[in-house]
C-alpha cells in the first residue's frame, strides 16, 4: 500500500497519458486531437522528470565554499544531495520538439480548414466521399 | 519535493487536462491548455528541474498558446465535442 502511494507521480503520469491518448483517438475535432497530442507528450516529460527527483535533494548546482571565493573543493561533491540532471537535459530537447510538432500540426489543421471548410473529422470524411462519387 | 504542494498541483493538472479536451469552445481550450502548461512548469520547478521549468514557461506555455490562438483566428472556434 505504501509502495503504491509513495509513487503518486507515476500514477498521475499514467492518467495524463491515457487522457491524451483518448483525446487523440476518440475526439472528433482535429484541434482537440492536437491538444491530446500535447498532453501525451507532457505526460512523457513528467515521467522522465519524476525519475530524476530524489527526496531531500536540491537543484543540480554545486555549492561553493564561501571561504574559497566561490570555488568548489574538488572531490567533495556528494551526488546524493543533488537531483539527477541527465533526464532534465534530455527533456529540454523533448520540449522543443513538442512545440515544433505542435506548430506543424496546427499548420496542417489550417490547410485542412482552407480546403474543406470544417475541422470536424466526420464532416471531412463525408465531403471526401461525395468528391469520390 | 513537498508532497502536499505536489499533490495539489498534480490534481490541478489532471483537472486542466480533462477540461481542455471536454470544453465546447476551441478558444477556451487554448487558454486552459496554457494554464495546464504553466501548472506543469510549477511542478517541475518544485521537483528541482528549474531549466526544464523555464523552458516550459517560455516555449511550452507562451509560444504554444500564441500558435494555438493564431490557428483558431485563421480557422474557427466551433467544435461539436
Amino acid at each position: 500500500m505504501e509502495f503504491i502511494i509513495a509513487k503518486y507521480n507515476y500514477w498521475i503520469y499514467i492518467i495524463l497519458m491515457m487522457i491524451g491518448l483518448y483525446a487523440m483517438i476518440a475526439k472528433n475535432n482535429l484541434a482537440k486531437k492536437v491538444v491530446g497530442m500535447t498532453i501525451f507528450q507532457t505526460a512523457v516529460i513528467l515521467f522522465f522528470i519524476s525519475t530524476a527527483a530524489k527526496k531531500g535533494a536540491t537543484i543540480p548546482i554545486v555549492m561553493g565554499d564561501p571561504h574559497l571565493h566561490g570555488h568548489a573543493i574538488p572531490g567533495t561533491v556528494h551526488a546524493i544531495q543533488y537531483v539527477n540532471p541527465l533526464p532534465h537535459v534530455l527533456m529540454l530537447t523533448a520540449i522543443v520538439v513538442m512545440v515544433a510538432t505542435f506548430g506543424v500540426a496546427l499548420a496542417l489543421v489550417i490547410m485542412i480548414f482552407r480546403r474543406y471548410g470544417t475541422l470536424e473529422e466526420d464532416e471531412i470524411i463525408e465531403i471526401r466521399k461525395k468528391a469520390v462519387v | 519535493m513537498i508532497w502536499q504542494l505536489d499533490l495539489v498541483l498534480l490534481s490541478l493538472v489532471v483537472i486542466c487536462a480533462i477540461a481542455s479536451i471536454t470544453v465546447k469552445d476551441l478558444l477556451s481550450s487554448a487558454i486552459i491548455l496554457g494554464a495546464y502548461s504553466f501548472l506543469m512548469c510549477l511542478i517541475w520547478a518544485e521537483m528541482g528541474a528549474v531549466d526544464v521549468a523555464f523552458t516550459e514557461a517560455t516555449v511550452g506555455a507562451g509560444v504554444s498558446t500564441i500558435f494555438f490562438v493564431a490557428a483558431i483566428y485563421h480557422t474557427t472556434r466551433r467544435t461539436k465535442d
